[in-house]
């Protein structure tokens, strides 16, 4: 099949029309360039939409406390919802499904941390033990706040792997203090997280943040994971945290903004579908792209066919089988497609990669790329589109009569 | 080896049908030298294309062998009978001008799926037969007619065909080339190959053992001329 009288004949061919086979492979290459580049900003998308979700447990739901909007019980609209400790305790109790759990109090306060004479600015998280399997973020050494820490009131924390390199460069934290503005807490931990501004934190137990900062019983923010079973019920689960916190703050149920829950596993499922949707309707483009040159392959191999026929019929007479002209036919027809594609792709996928070198990111766009399979369903696309091209042709070149051919001498 | 009755082949030209052969009735012998003759226009080409089962025909019967070879015959089929036993020569050579001389001898193995290295040598052979192996890396455009011609025969003789057809073989050769040319259709039909030769010209029917003679699509009568047949001569001819 792939002896050197097939290749001599295609290098022929090619050698024969060289604009018009240039041209022609210049549109399939388009083809596959186009579909190359568009799946990689598709996957430059799907980045950007992981990055804004980092790499947290996605079937959770966050639950803040918010102003209440409408009239309730003889009380006007515009208090002031305050989450507490007996608002965790209640969700936790009455609410099912729940796989982990934690709250944050003032989750974003930046504070001025020093080790000996070294100084740096880091968020101070106050949270429960499990917030950092919500954050997935992984134990480098140490341990992590536990419950006991909370029950204590201990002044301990587990820091993020930049403040441990900001602060200790070279030494073991564990076991050394940090002064969080006149507060000293004990390093227990240090863990790394990759999630977009999670590493560069510091975690201390709740429980001492309220006391030592004047927070009493507040929370900001509630932070809950659901079972996978829970996970299809997060609509109906959102309605009875609602309901329950409706009860206990007395708000209307039916007010959206005395407390805000974001379902998470919402979310990202609804932006995961929208980017599929967006992969389909790039996949769609590309292909019709590259239609376009195949017609153009196609259109090229019956006008070399209709050029051959002369020889085509020499070669029935001395025994060639349809089949074999056919075969060779879309052998061209691939191969000027293989070339073409493989330019197209190569191109691509450098232009992905220079995309990448200047750091074209944003928000929403990040680290545009074409991975493996990718790649291995393109090359196989071109295949395929090489084969469907030559197809028509070859069948005309197949259907050539030897009488009629030779005839035309 | 080769037997036709009653056979009718016609071409729709417009609205009109031409009636080319008219009921023929013809039987050649295994190892039979004949011509066949005939005036622009007598049928003669569809004939030879019939036998040689690049066309097929409308009404009769044709048996190549001993085989009924079927009026609506696929093209896969007629393809691997012709490969089988037939070789053919061509008027114009129909060689293929990319491929040089030893290629062309060496293309009907290459459909008969024989390799490279082997077909190669195999046609040196049969280039050597005709006098050409000098010649074997030339293209088809870096040769005289005459050796043209005798490519052509060593292609088709590479296939070890029964019957070898050719087609005013000698039309666009010199006489003194012609007569070389068919010194060497004697010489592979002294080796047992029925060889059917299409002509118009009475010098290169009367070299053939039994000349048929077509006219208006019927055979008027059949000659055995046995004039100037070439003794067969083991010194194979010269390049020109």
């Amino acid at each position: 099949m792939f002896e050197k009288d097939n290749w001599q004949e295609i290098f022929l061919t090619i050698s024969k029309n060289k604009l018009r086979t240039t041209l022609t492979a210049i549109s399939v290459a388009w083809g596959i360039f186009i579909l190359i580049v568009l799946l990689g900003a598709g996957h430059g998308l799907h980045n950007g939409a992981q990055a804004q979700f980092g790499n947290d447990a996605r079937n959770s739901l966050n639950i803040e406390g918010g102003e209440t909007t409408i009239a309730y019980n003889g009380i006007k609209p515009g208090r002031k919802i305050q989450l507490t400790n007996d608002d965790y305790k209640l969700i936790n109790e009455k609410i099912d499904f729940i796989e982990n759990k934690s709250a944050v109090f003032k989750g974003h306060d930046t504070r001025n941390l020093t080790y000996k004479n070294r100084h740096a600015g880091f968020v101070v998280r106050p949270v429960y033990p499990e917030h950092c399997i919500l954050e997935n973020a992984k134990l480098m050494s140490g341990r992590f706040i536990n419950i006991i820490d909370i029950d204590e009131y201990r002044k301990v924390c587990s820091i993020g792997l930049p403040v441990k390199n900001e602060l200790f460069k070279d030494e073991d934290p564990i076991g050394k203090f940090i002064d969080a503005e006149g507060v000293q807490f004990k390093v227990i931990g240090v863990f790394n997280d990759l999630g977009n501004g999670d590493n560069t934190r510091i975690y201390i137990p709740i429980s001492t943040a309220q006391r030592a900062f004047n927070g009493k019983n507040k929370i900001g923010l509630i932070w809950l994971s659901l079972k996978s079973e829970g996970a299809e019920k997060s609509e109906m689960l959102v309605n009875e945290i609602r309901e329950l916190m409706a009860q206990r703050h007395n708000f209307s149920p039916d007010d959206q903004n005395a407390i805000r829950v974001e379902n998470w596993g919402e979310e990202y499922g609804r932006i995961m579908s929208m980017l599929a949707g967006i992969n389909i309707f790039i996949w769609i483009i590309g292909i019709f792209t590259l239609i376009a040159g195949i017609v153009g392959v196609s259109n090229i191999m019956m006008i070399i066919v209709k050029e051959r026929t002369k020889e085509i019929g020499i070669r029935k007479a001395i025994g060639a089988t349809p089949s074999s002209i056919v075969m060779q036919i879309i052998m061209e027809a691939v191969f000027i497609t293989a070339v073409a594609g493989y330019v197209g792709l190569v191109l691509g996928v450098g232009i992905l990669e220079l995309v990448n070198k200047i750091g074209i990111n944003s928000e929403f766009f990040r680290n545009p790329d074409v991975n493996f399979p990718v790649a291995i369903s393109a090359t196989v696309l071109i295949i395929i589109s090489g084969a469907v091209a030559g197809l028509i042709p070859s069948i005309r070149a197949a259907r050539v009569e030897p009488v009629i051919a030779l005839r035309d001498a | 080896m080769l037997r036709l009755e009653k056979l009718y082949k016609s071409y729709q030209l417009g609205n009109s049908k031409f009636e080319v052969l008219k009921g023929i009735d013809l039987n050649i012998k295994p190892g039979e030298f004949v011509s066949i003759m005939g005036s622009s226009g007598s049928g003669k080409s569809t004939l030879l294309n019939i036998l040689g089962i690049l066309d097929n025909y409308d009404e009769g019967w044709y048996y190549l062998n001993g085989q009924l070879i079927d009026k609506k015959l696929t093209q896969t089929k007629a393809a691997q009978l012709r490969s089988r036993f037939l070789g053919f020569v061509f008027q114009s050579f129909n060689l293929l001008a990319f491929k040089n001389a030893v290629e062309n001898v060496a293309l009907p193995l290459y459909y008969q799926k024989v390799s490279r290295k082997e077909r190669n040598k195999i046609a040196e052979e049969y280039l050597d037969k005709v006098g050409l192996l000098d010649w074997k890396n030339h293209l088809p455009s870096e040769l005289s007619g005459g050796q043209k011609q005798r490519i052509a025969i060593a292609r088709s003789l590479i296939s070890q065909p029964k019957v070898i057809f050719a087609d005013e073989p000698t039309g666009a050769l010199d006489s003194n080339t012609s007569a070389d040319i068919m010194k060497i259709f004697r010489e592979v039909n002294n080796q047992g190959i029925t060889v059917v030769v299409v002509t118009h010209e009475d010098d290169i029917s009367r070299m053939t053992d039994r000349v048929i003679k077509l006219k208006d699509g019927i055979i008027l009568n059949e000659d055995s001329p046995a004039i100037e047949i070439i003794a067969p001569n083991p010194e194979l001819p010269t390049p020109n």
